[in-house]
C-alpha cells in the first residue's frame, strides 16, 4: 500500500508569480503611451470655471491654446497682479494674439485651418474686460470658433 | 570536480521594479479631455451696414453688472432662474398668422416673442464682472436652448437631441446617418441659438 500513500504536504503549494512581471509591464507600457505631458508651463492662475452644458473638445492637434489669468504667486513681483494673457509659454500682451493665431495657422495643413478652435482657459476671476478683448482680437483674425474651456460641474459653484 | 551550472538570475523583483515605474507613470498621467462651451464669435462688421430691426418683444436683455449681479428684463434674478425665464420666453410663440409657432408649448403671451426664430437673447455684461459668473449665466442660456431642442427631438425623433449628436459623432452608428444629419439641421433650425453680446459697457 506504500505505493498509495504519497506523501501530501500540508502546506498550500506557492502561486506561481513569474507571469505578474508581464502583467505589470503591460498596464506600464499602457500608462506611458496613454500619457500626455503638459504642453505649456503654466504662469497665471488657472482655476476653471464650471459649467454643465459642455462638448468635448477632443483632436487636440486642432486646438490653439489662450490662458489667461493673475500671475503665479512666484511672477506677481515682475508682473504685477493684473490678469495677464499667455500664450504658449509666455506672457503676452492682447495685441500678441493675431500674431499668434496666424503663427498657429502656419503650422497647420491649409485644409485643416477651418475646423482650428481656440480654446480660452481663463481664470474664474478674471474680468471680462480681458475676455471681451481678446474676443475682439480673435474676430479680428478670424478665429471665430471659440471654446470655453470649464470643468464638468453645477454652474452655481462659480460663485462660491 | 562537480560541474557547475550558471545559477539562475533572481527575477522575483523584477516586479518590484515594474511597479514602482508603473506607480510613477499613474500617478503622473493626466489624461485629459478638455470640455468646455463652444461659440462660435460674429465676423467683424463694416460700420455702414444697418443693424436689422428687432421688435423689442422679441428681444430678451440679460445684463450682468459689475457686482456680477444678474437683470433679466430689468427685473434682479438669481442665477436659478435665469433657465426657466429663458425658456418660458423662447418657447413663448405668441404670434399670430404667419408668424406662428406650431411646436410652442408657451404661454403665447403677445407681449413677450412671436416664434423662436425671431427669438434673440442679447447678453451684455461689464468689463468688471468675473468670467465665472459670465460661464455661468452662458451655461445657463445653452442649457434653455438644449432642454427646448432635446424636448423636440423626442417628440419627433424619440431620442433625445444630445443623444443624435452623440450618434452622429459616433463612429459605430448603424443608422443611417445622412437622415441623422438632416433631422439634427431640423432641430437646429426649429431652435436657433440667436444669442447676442453687446460690446462690454464700462
Amino acid at each position: 500500500m506504500a505505493k498509495f500513500n504519497k506523501k501530501k504536504s500540508s502546506e498550500l503549494p506557492a502561486i506561481n508569480t513569474s507571469a505578474l512581471p508581464d502583467i505589470v509591464f503591460m498596464l506600464l507600457f499602457f500608462f506611458m503611451v496613454a500619457t500626455v505631458m503638459r504642453e505649456n508651463t503654466l504662469k497665471v492662475q488657472n482655476v476653471l470655471p464650471y459649467a454643465d452644458q459642455v462638448e468635448k473638445l477632443d483632436k487636440k492637434d486642432l486646438v490653439m491654446y489662450i490662458y489667461a489669468g493673475k500671475p503665479s504667486s512666484r511672477y506677481q513681483q515682475t508682473m504685477g497682479t493684473e490678469a495677464r494673457i499667455q500664450l504658449n509659454d509666455n506672457f503676452a500682451d492682447v495685441s500678441d494674439i493675431q500674431r499668434f493665431i496666424y503663427a498657429e495657422r502656419e503650422t497647420k495643413r491649409e485644409e485643416l485651418i477651418p475646423f482650428l478652435t481656440t480654446a480660452l482657459k481663463v481664470d474664474n476671476e478674471t474680468n471680462m474686460g480681458l475676455v471681451s478683448d481678446i474676443k475682439m482680437e480673435l474676430r479680428k483674425a478670424e478665429a471665430l470658433k471659440i471654446n470655453y474651456t470649464t470643468r464638468t460641474g453645477e454652474a452655481a459653484q462659480n460663485f462660491e | 570536480m562537480a560541474r557547475r551550472s550558471t545559477p539562475e538570475v533572481n527575477a522575483g523583483s523584477l516586479a518590484d521594479i515594474a511597479f514602482l515605474l508603473l506607480i510613477f507613470f499613474l500617478v503622473t498621467t493626466t489624461i485629459e479631455t478638455d470640455s468646455g462651451i463652444s461659440r462660435k464669435l460674429p465676423p467683424m462688421q463694416d460700420e455702414e451696414v444697418e443693424p436689422p430691426i428687432i421688435k423689442e418683444k422679441n428681444i430678451f436683455k440679460v445684463i450682468v453688472n459689475r457686482n456680477n449681479d444678474l437683470l433679466v428684463e430689468d427685473e434682479l434674478m438669481e442665477l436659478s432662474g435665469l433657465r426657466e425665464a429663458a425658456i418660458a420666453f423662447l418657447d413663448n410663440g405668441g404670434g399670430v398668422g404667419p408668424e406662428a409657432c406650431t411646436y410652442c408649448q408657451g404661454a403665447g403671451d403677445p407681449t413677450s416673442s412671436d416664434n423662436p426664430i425671431k427669438a434673440v437673447i442679447m447678453l451684455v455684461n461689464d468689463r468688471q464682472t468675473e468670467y465665472g459668473t459670465y460661464v455661468a449665466v452662458q451655461n445657463e442660456l445653452v442649457g434653455a436652448y438644449n432642454e427646448l431642442r432635446n424636448r423636440s427631438a423626442q417628440r419627433l425623433y424619440a431620442k433625445s437631441f444630445s443623444q443624435m449628436e452623440a450618434d452622429y459623432d459616433n463612429i459605430n452608428y448603424t443608422g443611417n446617418r445622412e437622415r441623422l444629419k438632416e433631422q439634427i439641421e431640423e432641430i437646429r433650425d426649429m431652435w436657433p441659438q440667436k444669442l447676442s453680446e453687446a460690446d462690454p459697457k464700462n
